[in-house]
């Protein structure tokens, strides 16, 4: 098995993918991306389950380089982005395809999986720097202004470049730094309040199925958990936390009151991905735990609930939530499973976002009662939200058409594949609880160990700096 | 004895989850059953229901036994946390009656919803929305934990906006429906906050071990008084969003826009007594904390009264059996408090049995009353008590004007709550827009916001 380099191969099925389709020029660009895409997503799942019965339960890459590190963290994100890429691609179908950017998707996969396969800081940096590209072409092929966009990756990229520079330093200004240009870059990147512009901006003028992609793997709060949380000081934790607590709370009011269907979805994954990192930054057991599983619970609702939206979007054109549109009687199917996705994303029972969600409230309210409060806030906003845009979309009204609406065959097998996994994991919980906790308490010992590092750096460097009080006292005249 | 428990409990609940999982499946796959099969399924998973709770009954009483659990073990489990899902069903002296007027009710309304919505193109979407709602009571009524019940608790909220929102292509109960579903998130953040308390402050959420492995009405509270009054303010809120206690009785009659059967027994008798249960469940808990007996009592007597004078203006009977409903859930409530927690009990069941009764007679409200009138050869009485005659002309009109426009409840909500929060991230969102704009140039966004 370790003759060959499966997860070198996991990151480079897509790039070969991308090539393969810029070589040939092919014009059926959807189903060479889609094959690459299966074949990732089935070597990825494969390496996972085996992964699970690895007594180590970690891998080391190939070549000798040591660039690749999957431990029980990141190793379920892994199948997990392929499969939001893989749906995401099957669901494009119909007059979706002449929009959808699929070679920019399979490379935006590749540095994707490459950045959750690695833990190493300037690979790491240099793929998150990358994995910005393709969305910049995107928008600058659609002839749209970048500038938002621009505007703020340049602050992520410049604050992650200078941030990683400044964290091989070892004095303490250069370290303080380091930990403000990381928390930028990480604020930056998960959209928190207030930086979160770039994603209302790119919803606005990308494709959906590329903005989905772009935010569903939930980058931010990797690179959070990988750069920033094993250096941080309280105070940058405190202030992530206190930022993305706000940003859950901001953004599912506003999820609440939005007219475009669009925006109204990037609000609630804003929301919910803000609660991810609310997770993360309590760095205890139960808060990282809760934190994995939501992190998984939103990925597969969320994405799910994008693509139903998209698959609407397809056939009604932009959605305005301020008018009813009636499409139950012409899609009863979607209606479904458009209800079922966005009360998994509220952490319903039955569904995969049950146990995620009453772990983290669990978790906030153990580490403050306030906190408890604001995150059931924001989910009792998000539940609201959620039925809102269920109502508005399909009752309301009689919607007058002649054209079939009914969904497509493969739109059908990625939302019902996705819904699956939702009541499947809502109904059997306990494999999932049990490897988040178990990744929970391998990255809090990794925590604590850097922590009882910079302890005693700070100690060191303090008897350093302070002179041996012998050394300065008065010499006390030696009696005769 | 102890397997043919366990065997009578699992059908009690299997029987309905398999209805619920044959019914949604289907559906989910649009593949519905034809009517007379989801006709015969649900009548046979209910009456299969209701034996097995009488035959729990049966033998809870011939061996004098007066509580028996289910244990099905831990949901989720963290052990090295103390973190647990327990799943534990009780059946004892308050779930058992309430199971069995559960089954005896939606299998009465389930015949009847069979005949009123027979080709009616929503008649498998109720079925489906009927089954959630079965399972959910079921579950809160039998939890043996604050979790279980809580989960029930979640799926009669959903199943209960979904059927007041039966009549999808009109407006009206859509508004309606997401209304109700917004004031049952409140009380399920409210209940959800004061389980999780309950757990912080316990280390455990079963009932039981909360009253010294006592059975109802036994036992008594592990809280301190400042937790209890905590807790119990929670769960007052709670009950009082679920079961239309003021400030939140404007959603029941906004609730009878859903089809008669669904009226008549999910909020006239079933859904609107779950708030009172839950308060009855935990009372022994809050049994010396005379803070929130006090408080209770005020909440359902204000309840009651405001509920009586709205029910005598309504303009049309289902509003008015809502009110009627809401008075009596007021005195349910005061009853709690006062310790007769028998006879809130009785109550209950009594006026659920009622009340369905009323609901399902509504449509023929006429025809009753003309063949009332025949019978007794003139008009019914319809005069007014003597203390309202007493009263000034003009503050007569006032308390009729308050009492139908329903204590302005709604309105006070809508000004104090959601216009302000509307406005509030309305204005976030231009806040956003001209951000957005004066860093991206004046085109955006491209689209109108309309």
């Amino acid at each position: 098995m370790n003759a060959i380099p499966w997860h070198e191969l996991v990151i480079c099925i897509p790039l070969l993918g991308f090539l393969w389709i810029r070589a040939r020029a092919s014009s059926d660009a959807r189903r060479v991306c889609l094959a690459f895409a299966a074949i990732t997503l089935a070597l990825s799942c494969g390496l996972y389950l085996w992964g699970l019965e690895s007594p180590s339960g970690s891998f080391e890459g190939f070549f000798g380089w040591n660039l690749i590190h999957i431990d029980q963290f990141s190793a379920p994100l892994i199948p997990l982005t392929a499969l939001i890429y893989f749906v995401t691609l099957l669901a494009t179908v119909g007059h979706k395809t002449q929009q959808f950017p699929f070679a920019g998707a399979l490379i935006s996969e590749s540095l994707t999986l490459g950045t959750l396969s690695t833990d190493t800081t300037w690979w790491m940096i240099l793929l998150l720097s990358l994995s910005v590209v393709p969305m910049w072409f995107e928008l600058k092929s659609r002839g749209t202004s970048t500038r938002v966009y621009e505007l703020h990756q340049a602050i992520f990229v410049g604050c992650l470049i200078l941030g990683g520079c400044l964290s091989e330093r070892t004095s303490a200004p250069a370290l303080n730094l380091s930990v403000v240009l990381l928390t930028i870059a990480v604020l930056v990147r998960s959209a928190a309040f207030p930086f979160h512009l770039w994603r209302i901006d790119m919803f606005e003028k990308a494709s959906f199925g590329s903005s989905i992609l772009m935010v569903s793997p939930m980058l931010g709060a990797y690179l959070c958990m990988r750069l920033v949380l094993p250096t941080e000081p309280d105070w940058a934790l405190h202030t992530i936390s206190f930022l993305s607590l706000a940003t859950s709370v901001y953004a599912s009011g506003m999820a609440l009151v939005q007219n475009d269907g669009r925006r109204f979805f990037c609000y609630l994954f804003l929301s919910h991905s803000s609660l991810v990192l609310v997770g993360l930054e309590l760095a205890t057991p139960i808060g990282l735990t809760a934190a994995l599983c939501m992190w998984l619970s939103v990925g597969l609702a969320l994405t799910s609930y994008g693509i139903t939206l998209r698959c609407i979007e397809a056939r009604v054109g932009r959605i305005d939530l301020n008018r009813y549109y009636g499409l139950y009687t012409h899609m009863p199917t979607m209606a479904a499973f458009f209800l079922l996705t966005g009360l998994a994303s509220v952490g319903f029972p039955c569904t995969i976002g049950f146990i995620a969600g009453e772990l983290l409230i669990e978790s906030a309210m153990d580490f403050s009662p306030w906190i408890g409060w604001i995150v059931v806030l924001a989910t009792a906003l998000n539940g609201i939200a959620v039925l809102r845009a269920y109502f508005r979309i399909f009752t309301g009204t009689k919607h007058p058409t002649t054209i079939p609406m009914r969904s497509q065959f493969e739109e059908r097998v990625a939302i019902v594949g996705l819904s699956l996994l939702i009541l499947a994991g809502g109904l059997y919980p306990q494999p999932e609880v049990e490897s988040s906790y178990q990744a929970a308490i391998h990255l809090l010992e990794d925590y604590h160990r850097s922590d009882q590092q910079r302890s005693d750096q700070k100690r060191s460097d303090q008897q350093h700096l302070v002179p041996d009080p012998a050394a300065v006292s008065p010499q006390t005249p030696q009696a005769d | 004895m102890v397997s043919v428990m366990n065997c009578l409990a699992a059908i009690v609940l299997g029987c309905p989850i398999l209805t619920l999982l044959i019914l949604g499946f289907t559906g989910l796959v649009q593949r519905p059953l034809p009517e007379r099969l989801v006709d015969r399924l649900t009548k046979f998973h209910v009456a299969m229901g209701l034996v097995a709770t009488l035959g729990i009954l049966g033998i809870m009483i011939g061996t004098n036994h007066s509580m028996e659990v289910l244990d099905l073990g831990n949901f989720v489990e963290i052990g090295q946390e103390h973190f647990h899902f327990h799943l534990e069903f009780i059946f004892d002296r308050l779930s058992v009656p309430m199971v069995l007027m559960t089954f005896v009710l939606v299998g009465v309304i389930g015949s009847f919803a069979n005949v009123y919505l027979q080709g009616d193109a929503g008649y498998y979407r109720f079925f489906v929305c009927f089954s959630i709602f079965l399972v959910g009571l079921l579950f809160a009524f039998l939890a043996g934990t604050i979790e279980t019940l809580f989960l029930g608790w979640e799926l009669v909220g959903l199943s209960s906006a979904l059927l007041i929102a039966y009549f999808h292509e009109r407006k009206s109960p859509v508004e309606n429906g997401l209304r109700v579903w917004g004031i049952y998130r409140v009380a399920d953040a409210a209940f959800l906050m004061a389980a999780l308390m309950m757990h912080h402050w316990t280390d455990q959420g079963e009932f039981l071990r909360m009253v010294n492995d006592q059975p109802w009405p036994q036992g008594a509270s592990h809280l301190d008084p400042w937790a209890s009054l905590w807790v119990g303010l929670l769960l007052l809120i709670a009950a009082a969003g679920k079961s239309g206690l003021i400030p939140f009785s404007g959603w029941l009659p906004r609730a009878m826009e859903g089809p008669t059967p669904s009226s008549a027994v999910f909020y006239g008798a079933l859904s609107i007594h779950l708030g009172a249960y839950l308060l009855l469940r935990l009372a022994p808990i809050f049994a010396d904390s005379l803070v929130i007996r006090v408080l209770m009592f005020a909440l359902g007597a204000l309840t009651a009264i405001y509920a009586a004078m709205t029910s005598r203006v309504q303009t049309d009977i289902k509003s008015a059996l809502a009110f009627s409903s809401v008075c009596q859930v007021g005195i349910i409530v005061m009853e709690i408090a006062l310790g007769f927690w028998y006879l809130a009990l009785v109550h209950i069941i009594g006026h659920a049995f009622l009340r369905s009764l009323q609901l399902l007679r509504a449509p023929t409200l006429l025809r009753d009353y003309r063949t009332l009138e025949n019978a007794i050869g003139g008009r019914l009485a319809n005069g007014q008590p003597a203390w309202i005659s007493q009263m000034a002309n003009h503050r007569q009109i006032q308390w009729y004007r308050f009492a139908l426009e329903r204590g302005y409840m709604d309105s006070m909500i809508d000004q104090a709550l959601l216009e302000p929060f509307r406005k509030l991230f309305k204005a976030f969102e231009r806040m956003e827009n001209d951000w957005l704009r004066w860093l991206d140039g004046p085109s955006w966004p491209r689209r109108k916001d309309p």
